[in-house]
């Protein structure tokens, strides 16, 4: 879980160019972490190669917050 | 002036696209030859490419079908290992009165000329941006602009690739992905040699130039736009028509 989490983080950090501390399992990509429409689509593609699996849009499109990412990682990862 | 580029040109057998796809090779591109039908004649422009030292293969797919884009794009990624450069092509007509179209006939040429152009710039778009940058070029028409009469269906959606041009080309602006459209008048190729004398003659009329265009008049703006010199160029649709709509 915990290392879910860190992973998704350090994408975050990278590709939306924020502080570590910004990314909490709350925080809303659009609200806190100023990304827009296709930097979240962007966000989805890097997750789906980092963790080698494909996010639908129907899905992807409910991913809110970092804490949505995470467990729909987790969910689908077990 | 496009060497180690790499680039997919849709409909590229016969016509303009495969001028495009020659023009796109001759400046230094790795070109991807996509056709539908005609795999001879792909397979001909394929080793005239090849002649000229850079990498080429054919590919078959319906553009109008999400899988096959899919499958196509993916392979020329592969293959290539990138992609810069997309020129979406393909079309096809089936010209008709208004009142004699049937909906198939309409339905057909919408889902090849306007889908195809969604679908294949989809199906590139994860690509380019993640290499944050890349060039999409869509064969327009002239009369997508000025309407012609028998061709309700073709104009919609040579029109309908405008609008699409332009949304598209805000939507990945910030990514340094450029889109553009042109817009041939008339160009002599198999497409406008079905058409009849009276046809022809009414056109010439309306051609300031006096004469009909070659697709390499077309190809070598879509170079143009391809290239580095046209990196502050998007959403913009260019008229290749000898100056017949102003």
């Amino acid at each position: 879980m915990a290392d879910v989490f860190d992973k998704v983080k350090d994408i975050i950090v990278d590709k939306l160019e924020v502080e570590e501390s910004q990314v909490k399992m709350e925080a809303s990509f659009k609200d806190d972490l100023e990304a827009d429409s296709l930097d979240v689509v962007e966000l989805v593609m890097e997750l789906e190669d980092e963790f080698d699996m494909e996010i639908a849009d129907e899905e992807a499109e409910k991913i809110n917050t970092v804490g949505d990412a995470v467990n729909y990682i987790n969910s689908s990862q077990s | 002036m496009l060497e180690g580029k790499t680039a997919l040109v849709t409909g590229a057998s016969r016509g303009i696209g495969r001028a495009i796809a020659l023009e796109l090779a001759r400046q230094g591109a790795n070109v991807a030859v996509n056709y539908a039908g005609g795999e001879d004649k792909a397979q001909s422009v394929v080793e005239e490419i090849r002649q000229m030292g850079v990498q080429s293969f054919k590919i078959q797919a319906n553009v109008a079908d999400e899988q096959e884009t899919k499958v196509m794009v993916k392979e020329v990624i592969s293959e290539f290992d990138s992609l810069d450069i997309l020129v979406n092509n393909a079309g096809i007509n089936r010209d008709n009165l208004l009142m004699r179209m049937k909906e198939d006939e309409f339905d057909q040429v919408i889902d090849t000329n306007l889908k195809g152009v969604f679908q294949c710039t989809k199906a590139v778009s994860r690509q380019m941006m993640k290499q944050k940058g890349g060039r999409i070029i869509n064969v327009s028409s002239i009369v997508g602009v000025s309407g012609n009469a028998g061709q309700a269906n073709y104009t919609a959606a040579k029109a309908g690739v405008i609008g699409l041009t332009k949304s598209t080309a805000k939507e990945f602006a910030s990514r340094n992905i450029l889109v553009n459209a042109v817009a041939p008048g008339f160009i002599s190729t198999d497409m406008t040699d079905e058409l009849t004398e009276e046809q022809k003659e009414g056109m010439l009329s309306m051609i300031p130039l006096e004469k009909l265009g070659e697709p390499e008049d077309v190809a070598r703006v879509v170079r143009f736009l391809a290239s580095e010199d046209a990196k502050y160029i998007t959403g913009q649709t260019i008229h290749i028509d000898g100056g017949m709509v102003m």
